[in-house]
Order: C-alpha cells, then structure tokens, then sequence
C-alpha cells in the first residue's frame, strides 16, 4: 500500500484564471491533514489534483513515491468521499460498497467478507440491504465512507464530507472519522473542509489556503496559539487584530506603550498584534488598553464585550460577568504579554472574526 | 388525497370556497371530445372492416386478405423492419448520446441542440437525402465510378429492406438521443468521479453507473421508436417502394390505388393491433428487465 501525498509546485488554471498556485505541501503516511480556507480558496481543486480529475499545468503530484501527474484516476488507488454522497442509487448499500472491490477484480469470494467488514467499521452492517433513498444522509454518508474504505486505499480524500449533515450529526461522524482514523493508522487523509472545528478537532495539521495560495500549515495548536498570518489567525478561531509600531523592546498602538515580545522586527516598521479574545482581561493588568463599551453580548457560559480603543475595534470574551458595564462607559482591557503574537502587517488589521 | 381536508382546514378564510363539482363531470369534456375526433374514426374503420362489399357482416374480408401472400409479406416486413430500426436507434442512440454528453469537445452544445431541431424535420427529407448519397447515381456510387472507371458502383440496396431499415435508423436516432441526453444530464458528476476513483475504467462506469439510470429514458425512447416505425409512411414510400411493402403502405395501396375499402380497413385494424400488442410486449419486457436488475443491485 502507497501512502502519504505530495504536492510539489502544483499549478492549476481553469481557462485563463489560476485557481491553485504552486502549490507545496507533504501529508505523511497516516496522517490527518485537513486543508481550511474560505470558498473559492482552490481546496477541492487541491484535492482533485490527487484524485486526477484536474490535470496540473505545472508541478507533480506524488501518492507515496509513485509519480501520479499523468495517471488515469481509476489507476491511482484512493478513496474519495464527496459532500453529497454520490452512492449509486439503483444499488443497495452493500453493492454500492462492492463496486471498487468488483472493479479491482477482488474475488468473488473474498468480496463479501470484505463489503461486510467495511460496512462494520462505520456501523452499517444492518443497512446493506437497503436503497439509498431509504438511508439517512448521515447514514447514506458512512455508506459512501465505507464504499471507499472497501478497497483498502493508501489515501482517503474527503472534501466536506459532514456539509450536508445537521449540527448535531457532524458532531457525531467528527467523532466516528477520528475513530476510523485510529484503527486505520496507515492511511492519509486530505480532508477538505471550510469549517474551522472539523479541522481542528480531526487534523494532525492543518493547511491554511486563500486564493489557490498556502498561507501556513502546521499542527492546529500551533497555528491557534502561534498562527504565522493574520489571514490564519483570523480563520482558526477568531482574534483581534491590532495595526501596532514596532518599538525598541515593544510596540505601539497609536499613543500607548504595549510591552510585547516583538522577535526578529526591526523598530519602525509596521506589523499587527494579535490578542485572542478569551486572552483579553477587564480592569487593570499588564498591557492596559482604555476605551469605551461598544457591545454587550451575553453568551450563556461568556459575556462578549466590544470596546472602542481609539478607533480599533477590541473583543474580550470574558467568564459571565455579574455585573455588565453599561455601553459607552470607560473601561480598561488588558492581556499578558505572552499571550500575544506579532505578526506581519495584514491588509484586515484592526478585524476580529468570530 | 387524505391530506386534502386537513390542508382545505389551515387555509386562510380570504380563499375562495370551492365549488364542488363531481368528478365525472370534469372528465366529461375530454372524453366527448376525444371519442368525437378519434375513437368514432376508428369505430368506423372497425365497422367497415366488418362489412364486407356483398353486404351483410362478417369476417369473410379478414379471411380473404390474411390469405394474400402479400398481406403476409407486409406484416413480416413491418414486424422485421420495425424490431431492427428501433434496436438500431437505441444502439446508435445510446452510443452518440453518451459520447455528447460526457466526451467533453468543442461544439458539443451545439450538437446536442442540432438533435432539438432534427426531430423537427420531415421523415422523408432524410430519405431524399440518403438518395442523393447511396442512390443509384448518387454520391457514393459516383465516387466509386470515378475511382475505378465502372459503369455502375456497387451501392444499391436503399430500395431494399436495409436501405428502409437504414433510412429509418436515420431519422429515429434522435427520438432516443433526446430522452437520452436529458437522463444523462441529470446523473452526478460525483457519482461517476466517485467510480473512476474506485477503480472502474469507462465502460463499467457506462454499464453500472449509467446505464441503470438511463434505462427509463430508454425504454421511452425504444417504445416511441417502435410504435412510430410501425406505422411509418412516407420512408418507405420514397426508399422502398418497389420491393418493400409495410402495413401502411398496403392499406394506401388498397384504399387509394385499388379502391377495395374493406380491404384497407382490415389491413389498418391489423395494423392497429399489432402496434398496441408490440407496444405491451415492449413495455411488458422493459419493465420486466428493470425489475430483475433492482433485484439483482
Ligand atoms: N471546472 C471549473 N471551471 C472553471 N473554474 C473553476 C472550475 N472549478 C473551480 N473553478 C474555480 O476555481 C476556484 C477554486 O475552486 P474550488 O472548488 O477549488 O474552491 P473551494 O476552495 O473548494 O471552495 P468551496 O469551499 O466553495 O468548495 C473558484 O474560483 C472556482 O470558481
Ligand atoms: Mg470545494
């Protein structure tokens, strides 16, 4: 069995435009990487690159050591699952499942062992007798998972598998794909998502793209707490994005003084500061900011506070408070120095996503 | 329907309330008039070909036609040429659809469209352009004749059955590549992407995705064809004239050239029937053939 995935200087144009743009990125055997990125960014285009549905104008496109570039589809051995399913409707699950086996010529007798035990692993087996059409979409979806787990393939590509399915169900299957990802520790998987908590709950790493270009990569810890863009920390989880000076030994946001570790940048020049909102504190601390209360939000377990600090937008997610500061009045927000990365300035400073 | 009363009771009182006319009354109309312009035509053709000339009713006219050797030529030539057009159509259309639809090329939009405006045209238009074609001082033969110095080519069978069975291939093609394109148009992308990806090649992804999804445009397809050459006229009155006699053609021979009207009215009752029992058989075996393959999937 081939594993891992390798895209190396990968470049695809639809017509005139370029959709994907030398595109790097190695997912090792047995690894999870999900590739995050708004609508548009080139994710699926990445992904059928490996599934050979789109022919790269330059680069190669490597499944294990083996060359695929110039590879039929049908001879590059990977399983695919696509956000509506696609099961053959005239089917029943079983034989939906049985069609790669039959296609790869398994013999006939060890075909319905092995549609059994694929339909086990995503605890089907009670529905091999039914249509498509009598199925759940979650359930129509593990059929679909099964289908391409059957023929045992080095690489699983998924591209937003859980789209179709409610809030609920995603849950459920998130927890499923990270059990199969568990009894199958030899398979890659590139799984295409533009839901932040898919990738960070299944992912080894994670593959931050915007406009066919890879932004950052790496495992989802690092790039929430050390993101290495302003684009990547404003799409994993959100942040407050603050246009900053760099000093001697700190920053400046506008008039105040903030003590930030500011690395390897040079004084004078400009960057963006950036503070998850859960990291910013109320009332007097280190790094304090003073502006006044623009939005109140109450969350359940967190009260969301907007403040105002001299034309930049703040948020603190704080522990529900007892008492909210009514909108407009003074207050002062401040974090600890180490909770916050500088980063090189971004064109949407000054944003919080959430 | 039993959802009608509980609906009728959310409905807001601003609707207006509805008259309550039978249901029988409704269907009235259509029915008058349907037995007005076709049933009452074909009950006349029926009762002609009950009244034979020495008057008094009988089948005595039936007996005196199955018995021509040239009812029986008919009816076999119909049968032979009708079965073998619409396998041909359903072949040839089957294969042209599949490549418009997936074999991406440039010009294939037009061509799918080219088929809209062909059912369009008249069926003898096709006869008359495969004359000028395979005729006997048509294109092929002149070619043939310019290349090896012959006094006549070798292409002369347009007034044979195949050259009915040719003409008529011709021009029911695109009676299936309709119904055709628009079930194509309807199966996922995904889904045959899925296929590829699991391993199947091209003609297995046509086999077992495909063509199960497109068997009901087919089959409509297939019947259309079928019950349109039966009673096809003019195709084989401009190709096959001289040596192919077909049902249609004899009751216009009968009724127009011999003036025997019992005679014609026997034949088109003979024509009638065999239309609607080829027609059921048809229907009965494509039915038949979707159930052994849901039972089979
Ligand atoms: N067949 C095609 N022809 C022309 N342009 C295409 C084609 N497929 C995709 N594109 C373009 O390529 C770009 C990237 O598309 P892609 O499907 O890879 O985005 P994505 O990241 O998967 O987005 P989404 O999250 O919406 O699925 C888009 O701008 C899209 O319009
Ligand atoms: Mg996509």
């Amino acid at each position: 069995m081939t594993t891992g995935i390798r895209f190396d200087g990968v470049t695809v144009a639809y017509g005139g435009t370029t959709v994907l743009e030398s595109f790097g990125l190695t997912v090792e055997p047995g690894e999870v990487m999900a590739l995050l990125g708004p609508s548009g960014s080139g994710k699926t285009t990445a992904l059928r690159a490996v599934a050979g549905f789109v022919r790269p104008t330059a680069g190669r496109v490597f499944i294990g050591d083996r060359d695929v570039t110039a590879l039929p589809p049908h001879r590059r051995g990977i399983g695919m699952v696509v956000q509506q399913y696609a099961l053959f409707p005239h089917m029943k699950a079983g034989a939906n499942v049985a069609f790669g086996l039959k296609a790869h010529k398994v013999p006939r007798g060890e075909i319905a062992a092995r549609v059994a035990e694929a339909l086990e692993m995503t605890g089907m087996s009670a529905y091999a007798g039914r249509y498509p059409r009598e199925l759940s979409g979650g359930q129509q979806q593990r059929v679909a998972i099964a289908r391409a787990l059957a023929i045992r393939p080095g690489v699983l590509l998924l591209d937003e598998p859980l789209s179709a399915l409610d809030a609920r169900l995603r849950s459920g299957m998130l927890t499923e794909l990270a059990r199969l990802h568990r009894e199958l520790p030899d398979v890659s998987m590139l799984y295409v998502t533009h839901d932040q908590v898919e990738a960070l709950t299944l992912a080894d790493r994670i593959a931050v793209m915007d406009g066919g270009r890879l932004q950052d990569c790496g495992t989802p810890q690092d790039l929430y707490r050390r993101p290495g863009s302003a684009f990547t920390a404003s799409f994993i989880g959100s942040a407050n994005l603050l246009p900053v000076t760099v000093t001697d030994g700190g920053v400046r946001l506008g008039g105040t003084r903030l003590d930030v570790p500011a690395g390897g940048a040079a004084a004078g020049a400009s960057a963006t500061l950036c503070v998850r909102p859960h990291l910013v504190g109320l009332g007097a601390g280190p790094n304090a900011l003073r502006g006044t209360v623009t939005e109140v939000q109450w969350r359940g377990a967190t009260h969301r506070l907007g403040v105002d600090i001299a034309g930049h937008r703040v948020t603190a997610e704080l522990r529900e408070l007892r008492e909210t500061p009514p909108l407009g009045t003074e207050v002062t927000v401040h974090f600890a120095a180490h909770d916050a990365v500088l980063l090189p300035a971004g064109a949407d400073g000054g944003e919080a996503r959430g | 329907m039993a959802s009608t009363e509980a609906l009728s009771g959310r409905r807001p009182p601003t609707a207006l309330p509805r008259l309550r006319v039978p249901a029988w009354a409704l269907v009235l109309p259509p029915v008058a008039a349907l037995g007005l312009v076709f049933l009452h035509p074909l009950a006349l053709v029926l009762w002609q070909s009950v009244s034979p000339e020495g008057g008094g009713h009988g089948f005595s006219a039936y007996a005196d036609v199955f018995a021509q050797a040239a009812f029986r030529d008919a009816l076999r030539n119909t049968v032979l040429i009708a079965a073998g057009s619409t396998a041909g159509a359903l072949v040839l259309g089957f294969a042209l659809a599949l490549v418009i639809a997936f074999v991406p090329f440039p010009g294939g939009r037009a061509v799918g469209r080219f088929v809209d405006v062909f059912l369009s045209f008249p069926s003898f238009l096709i006869t008359l352009a495969l004359l000028f074609v395979y005729g006997s001082a048509g294109m092929a033969n002149g070619v043939w004749t310019g290349v090896t110095g012959a006094a006549s080519g070798p292409f002369d069978f347009l007034h044979t059955p195949w050259g009915v069975l040719l003409a008529e291939i011709t021009y029911f093609t695109p009676f299936v590549m309709r119904p055709l394109l628009g079930a194509f148009s309807r199966i996922e992308t995904a889904q045959i992407e899925v296929a590829a990806s699991l391993g199947a090649k091209a003609p297995r992804i046509v086999r077992q995705v495909i063509l199960p999804e497109a068997l009901p445009a087919l089959a409509a397809g297939g019947s259309l064809v079928l019950v349109m050459c039966l009673n096809e006229f003019g195709i084989v009155l401009f190709t096959g004239a001289k040596g192919v006699t077909t049902l249609p053609v004899l009751v216009y021979g009968k009724a127009i050239l011999d003036g025997d009207y019992t005679g014609a009215c026997v034949v088109a009752v003979v024509n009638i029937v065999l239309s609607l029992a080829l027609y059921g058989l048809y229907r009965m075996l494509t039915t038949r053939m979707d159930g052994v393959r849901r039972a089979r999937a």
